[in-house]
């Protein structure tokens, strides 16, 4: 159908629409109106992407000078992929409606381990190992010296690409990792290389946060990408902890060693060089005199994404003296890796500031502050030089140098902890510098300062308003969207008693108690036995959860729940938990039942669907809160509590909660789906924890269901799965909750959709 | 004694029958009983015959063991031994149990496919109790030539019984239970050590390495409850343990069917994420970074039980799809489950493609689709598009012509005037009319067409049977020609006989029947019909094999 989205002609692929889809358009298009950026949450399988692709694609249609690209950042694999595919209908849709063919360039990008076609390359099963066997076939003095040697090893796929891949751009269209592949075994091509190459001129760029928000990568991938675009991160209840992950380091002893033999390799390499090629170092000594001047420039004229681990001032000043030729950097790398290790020798744990350090490490081995910010754009210089071929080979160094980099340009947003061994374990030492950022909003700057648009969205962002405290941003839209329904196909529970009113909670004092982990057994045989096909259970931790597995094996109550379904259970191995979830879907597919037992904040309950007859019932066992004797949680609860004046236990709650509504969110994936939303422990019922879910949970919880035991729960369950049982087809929701082109322009729903959005 | 010459095998004296004391004897085949003081058996049943024995339930006073047979009536005995009551049943019921299974399931067999096939064919029952019951051929003349068109048969399709799963709580249902000595008692049925085998081919691998040759079945089952494969929270017990290797396999099989991957990308977590951190990037808040060496025993117990149960669920649902017979190795099993290898390419794209396509479908949005039809699969699209026969182009009439001509009709009849001086005389006239109405000599063929209206039900039922008998009679005499065996000569003259005693028995009675309700006698005519030619063959067979002879 086509919208009259406040003027903007908007296709859209489908005859009918939710409510909530066009009042998404309403709030996405004044953002964008604005030029401003916008936090936006809607439930999940409310057809959030395509409202998102619908809307931008028309925009960028409708004024090509205003927004030129789209740059659509998702999770994971398949998240972008899917993107991808809804994409294509979109574009179908298009040329079906307007007759015209699509020129429109809309491409995914993904690691080389997804993209290469090479065949001995892309059967290497690791993300690294491909990327550093891609490396020692296609780096350009690699490619130099075949010249004088043509029996080295050689990508094709490559060679081609470069011959004459760059002269005529990708065609327009839609590509997905797969059709890049295809497309470049036809043609001889790198998929990679050519995705790469591409992003400069695609209307439509998917692909993951990393690209953009990870400094190391960025740099390389998305820094010449235009001013005029619109972001958006999908996903993004969890983006502060990806620009945290992003610019933090850990240094190990481990880590150290290997650096040592990094720093030799390099030596004696530096002493060959010198031997048969002085020359190469001598150009490398004056180009670095000249500085890093060209970055400066383009950096001014705005062609490039500012790279937060470079920051501005360096690119005006050259390398300093010191660290200028080789053998000195070398000798430079070498006290530093000294320091390190001495730090690393202490008996007790140590928590400094980064001025801190750097006083120590000028008291010490007198390494200025200005020689260690150069490090990291040094040690590239000096690789390059030497015509390392595998640079996988150098992570170590490379860390090292980047830490070294890192720790001497910003004196405020990190903490160092030294720990001499874990806490668990104090009789092992096994010490580690954790270097960790605190501020989100370093990692997240460059975007939003670069960016005109920047959209945040996903099923859940409650509390809205911490996002931009947490990220440092402000944004001019910021809205909350529920799920309209024809029926309450969604059901929280809180269940805050067992049968015998023994309290429920994971709480740390009741951890341990009997009767809690009884109780909790029994809610899940009970539901097991009432629940069709798949149920979803989630724990606060993996050691919670062992725990518990274990006694309730003891007490015969999983040999109960067998009776009824089969069970599955997450483990610390992706792919063994790979194949259980499989399986786990296998046996609801064939209707024996099954039940996954998992963890909160682990790769399931970040990446997995439940859809339908996967997930009738998602089980919360406990508030999974985070570890919270971390040192590295506390240093950081610290300086929000000063920073962003968060308070300490608000920030726990809403990371808390978040976590939970992601889980129980898991089985909602549209309006035809149903399932219970179980939350097993008493604390939910208070305000403070209630009132950070999603507003599409919260207003479903009745005030009678805070606080049930399993009994009550067990029967509200039966009565809304027999409810939910019954034939449920479009007309049911046709002007409710589906609308057609006719309903949506009249005036009664105009007004009711005004009201779905809940402006903050 | 009626049969000396079989071996007895038990004899039980003090065994009351119908209230009257006895001996039991076991023999052999069959199982007898005498009345006291008589030497001959007032019950004998084949072991063949016996369906099942039932006891009476210990601390009853009457202590009894029945037998049930296949016909359903049973017999009691009742154990009068005071003394020894107990003893001599158990030692009865035990001899039972062992002789039973060795002739039940030949019997069994053979009884059950009989009578499946009656109860699923009510023809086929029909026409065994028209032949059969009313003795016109014997039951096994009647099944000779049935049973071997179904062992001819394609097993499959008489083997059409639904694979039973396994309950996943199978292992559960082993209650063990104490003896009051310091003792566990373990439960075994026959279903569950099925369950055991069918999920643990491993453990079945070594029931039959080791039992009977190494251990008797007992001990076998005792030190599988002994050994920590069943108690899954022991850790490592020694390498005594028979099970050690199962225990070993299953990890391999586990592993065999991690490193084979997961064919749905949409679930493999390992390639979720793109673009993993570095080492030594990130925060690792949580991250136990060395490796079981400083895991407590505790943990790593804890470890392997989830572990097992994953493994455990996952052989349950393999089990329960494998198909037809198990296969013993593990390999074979987890290939079978999995059909492409993680690398293939080719397999890999439309199950993803298809998979994401069905993650981002709205069905709800799209206006509703028109009921699912079948799509036409052409092999020769030409041939469908041409015909076998091109059709020859006729004259079709259009509504307009219809309506024209009716109201040509119409108007012709308007201005019909008799032409009075040119009609047929009376006679002719009515003898036209009589030959024009029903049961007339120009309306013959319509009478006979409305045989169902003039027939009454249950004749019409009878006769369908009289047919299908007769034709099934019919059959194995036309079968045996030509006749080159003596077996043959022999098979035809007897069912002529069969014939001649089938038209005596049957079809004779019916036709007085219908002679009775007047009825038109040549309904059985063309049955009569059949049989004459029949029997004329078989004159002239047998003319022809006279003359042979002289």
């Amino acid at each position: 159908m086509k919208l009259n989205i406040d003027g903007l002609l908007v296709y859209f692929p489908y005859d009918y629409i939710y409510p909530e889809q066009y009042s998404y358009m309403l709030e996405l298009k004044r953002t964008l109106d604005a030029k401003g950026h916008g936090v936006l949450e809607m439930p999940s399988g409310t057809g959030k992407t395509i409202s998102l692709l619908s809307l931008i694609v028309a925009y960028q249609k409708a004024f090509p000078l205003e927004v030129t690209k789209l740059i659509y950042c998702s999770r994971t694999v398949p998240e972008i992929e899917k993107v991808v595919e809804e994409l294509r209908k979109l574009m179908e849709f298009y040329s079906k409606q307007t007759g015209e063919s699509n020129n429109f360039l809309a491409l995914a990008l993904s690691s080389r381990k997804n993209l290469c076609i090479h065949p001995e390359v892309s059967a290497l099963r690791f993300g690294k190992e491909v990327d550093g066997k891609c490396h020692t076939l296609t780096a350009s003095y690699i490619r130099a010296q075949r010249h004088s040697d043509p029996d080295l090893p050689v990508c094709s796929f490559y060679e081609e690409f470069d011959a004459v891949g760059r002269q005529v751009p990708l065609p327009a269209g839609v590509y997905n990792l797969d059709d890049l592949k295809d497309f470049g075994k036809r043609k001889g091509w790198c998929p990679y290389y050519l995705a790469r190459y591409s992003l400069l001129h695609a209307n439509i760029i998917v692909y993951s946060y990393h690209y953009l928000l990870d400094p190391k990568i960025a740099d390389l991938v998305s820094k010449e990408l235009s001013k005029k675009s619109v972001v958006v991160f999908d996903e993004a209840h969890n983006i502060d902890n990806v620009c945290i992950d992003s610019m933090s380091v850990n240094i190990t002893r481990r880590m150290l060693d290997r650096c040592q033999t990094n720093v030799d390799t390099l030596q004696s390499t530096i002493q060959n060089i010198k031997e048969t090629d002085a020359a190469k170092l001598n150009m490398e000594y004056s180009r670095l005199v000249e500085g890093l001047k060209e970055a400066n420039v383009a950096r001014e004229t705005d062609v490039y994404l500012a790279n937060p681990v470079l920051p501005d001032e360096i690119l005006r000043e050259a390398v300093p003296g010191t660290i200028r030729t080789a053998e000195h950097f070398v000798g430079f790398l070498k006290r530093f890796l000294e320091y390190l290790k001495s730090r690393l020798r202490v008996q007790h744990v140590v928590q400094e500031s980064t001025p801190q350090f750097l006083k120590d490490i000028f008291d010490k081995v007198c390494i200025d502050r200005k020689p260690l910010r150069f490090c990291a754009e040094r040690l590239q210089s000096l690789l390059r030089t030497l015509e390392i071929a595998d640079v996988a080979d150098f992570s170590a160094v490379t860390l090292i140098s980047n830490f070294a980099t890192l720790v001497s340009t910003y004196s405020q947003g990190f903490t160092i902890i030294i720990e001499p061994f874990e806490d668990r374990t104090p009789t092992i030492a096994n010490p580690v510098l954790h270097f960790s950022c605190m501020d989100p909003s370093i990692a997240i700057k460059p975007v939003f300062q670069r960016f005109q648009s920047v959209i945040i969205t996903s099923g859940t962002l409650s509390p809205l308003d911490i996002y931009p405290r947490i990220l440092d941003f402000r944004p001019v839209t910021m809205a909350s969207f529920t799920m309209t329904l024809a029926r309450t196909c969604l059901c929280p529970l809180i269940v805050g008693r067992g049968n015998d009113q023994v309290a429920l909670s994971s709480k740390f004092e009741t951890r341990e108690d009997f009767a809690v982990i009884r109780n909790y057994g029994n809610l899940l045989l009970e539901m097991s036995a009432i629940v069709p096909d798949g149920i979803v259970a989630f724990f606060t931790s993996y050691v919670y959860m062992e725990n518990i597995v274990a006694s309730w094996y003891e007490q015969g109550i999983l040999e109960n729940i067998q009776r009824n379904k089969l069970i599955f259970i997450e483990t610390p191995d992706a792919a063994e938990t790979s194949m259980a979830l499989e399986k786990f879907q296998e046996a609801c597919e064939n209707g024996r039942g099954a039940i996954l037992l998992s963890v909160a904040r682990g790769k399931v309950s970040e990446g997995i669907d439940f859809v339908h007859h996967f997930g009738r019932a998602v089980i919360m066992f406990g508030v999974p809160y985070v570890y919270t004797q971390s040192r590295i949680l506390k240093a950081r609860l610290e300086y929000l509590r000063d920073q962003f004046q968060i308070k300490e236990n608000d920030f726990l709650t809403f990371d808390a909660m978040r976590h939970a509504a992601q889980c129980v969110g898991r089985a909602i994936r549209g309006k035809t789906d149903y399932g219970l939303m179980i939350f097993a422990d008493k604390r939910y019922a208070r305000a403070d924890k209630r009132g950070k879910l999603p507003r599409w949970i919260q207003e479903h919880i009745s005030d009678g269901s805070l606080n049930l035991t399993v009994d009550e729960a067990v029967q509200l369950s039966k009565h809304f799965l027999r409810q939910m049982a019954q034939p449920f087809r479009q007309e049911d929701q046709l002007g409710l909750s589906l609308l057609t082109l006719e309903q949506l322009e009249s005036e009664e729903m105009l007004k009711k959709i005004t009201q779905i959005a809940q402006q903050t | 004694m009626a049969s000396l010459s079989e071996e007895v095998l038990l004899v039980m004296k003090k065994v009351r029958q119908r209230k009257q004391d006895g001996t039991l004897y076991l023999m052999a085949e069959r199982i007898a009983w005498g009345p006291e003081g008589k030497d001959r058996f007032s019950v004998s049943h084949l072991y063949a015959d016996i369906r099942c024995q039932k006891i009476s339930p210990d601390g009853k006073a009457k202590i009894q063991l029945q037998l049930v047979l296949h016909t359903g009536d049973s017999t009691t005995f009742h154990f009068s031994n005071e003394s020894s009551a107990l003893k001599d049943r158990d030692a009865a019921k035990e001899l039972l149990q062992q002789l039973l299974p060795k002739f039940k399931k030949k019997a069994n067999k053979e009884l059950e496919e009989k009578n499946r096939m009656l109860q699923e064919d009510p023809v086929l029952f029909q026409l065994y109790k028209d032949l059969v019951v009313s003795q016109v051929i014997s039951a096994d003349e009647f099944w000779a030539n049935r049973l071997g068109d179904i062992n001819n048969a394609d097993p499959a399709l008489f083997n059409n019984k639904q694979e039973v799963g396994i309950s996943g709580a199978f292992l559960a249902d082993i209650r063990p239970q104490t003896d009051g000595c310091n003792g566990l008692r373990y439960n075994l049925t026959a279903d569950i050590i099925e369950s055991i085998f069918r999920t643990y081919p491993a453990v079945k691998q070594k029931y039959n390495e080791n039992v009977p040759h190494d251990l008797t079945e007992k001990e076998f089952w005792t030190r599988f409850f002994q050994s920590h494969y069943f108690h899954r929270d022991r850790i490592n017990t020694g390498t005594q343990d028979i099970f050690s290797e199962c225990a070993k396999q299953d990890e391999l099989g586990l592993k065999s069917m991690v490193v084979q991957g997961v064919r749905n990308p949409l679930v493999d977590l390992l390639s979720l994420e793109d673009k993993t951190l570095d080492e030594g990037y990130g925060v690792s808040t949580t991250l136990p970074s060395t490796s079981n060496s400083n895991r407590t025993v505790k943990d790593s117990s804890n470890s392997a039980i989830i572990k097992r149960f994953n493994h455990h669920s996952a052989m349950v649902l393999a089990a329960g799809s494998r198909k037809g017979d198990i296969p013993a190795d593990q390999a074979n099993e987890t290939s079978s489950t999995d059909g492409n290898s993680r690398d293939s390419d080719f397999f890999q794209p439309p199950v993803k493609k298809v998979k994401i396509q069905e993650a981002i479908e709205y069905e709800d949005l799209r206006r509703e689709k028109k009921p699912k039809t079948v799509p036409l699969n052409l092999k020769k699209s030409d041939r469908y598009a041409h015909g076998p026969v091109p059709l020859q182009s006729q004259q079709y009439k259009t509504g307009q012509d219809i309506i024209n001509s009716l109201n040509y009709i119409r108007h012709e009849m308007v201005n019909y005037k008799p032409n009075l001086t040119q009609v047929l005389c009376s006679t002719t006239a009515s003898s036209a009319i009589a030959a024009l109405s029903p049961g007339g000599v120009l309306m013959q063929a319509t009478t006979q067409q409305a045989i169902n209206q003039m027939v009454p039900t249950d004749v019409q039922g009878e006769l369908k049977h009289l047919y299908a008998a007769a034709g099934e009679l019919l059959r194995h005499f036309w079968s045996c020609f030509p006749v080159n065996t003596p077996f043959l000569e022999e098979k035809v003259s007897k069912m002529k006989s069969n014939l001649e005693r089938f038209q005596m028995t049957k079809l004779c009675p019916f036709q007085e029947k219908i002679q009775r309700q007047y009825l038109s006698a040549n309904l059985t005519g063309h049955l009569e019909e059949m049989f004459q030619t029949a029997y004329s063959k078989f004159h002239v067979w047998q003319t022809r094999r006279m003359l042979r002879k002289t």
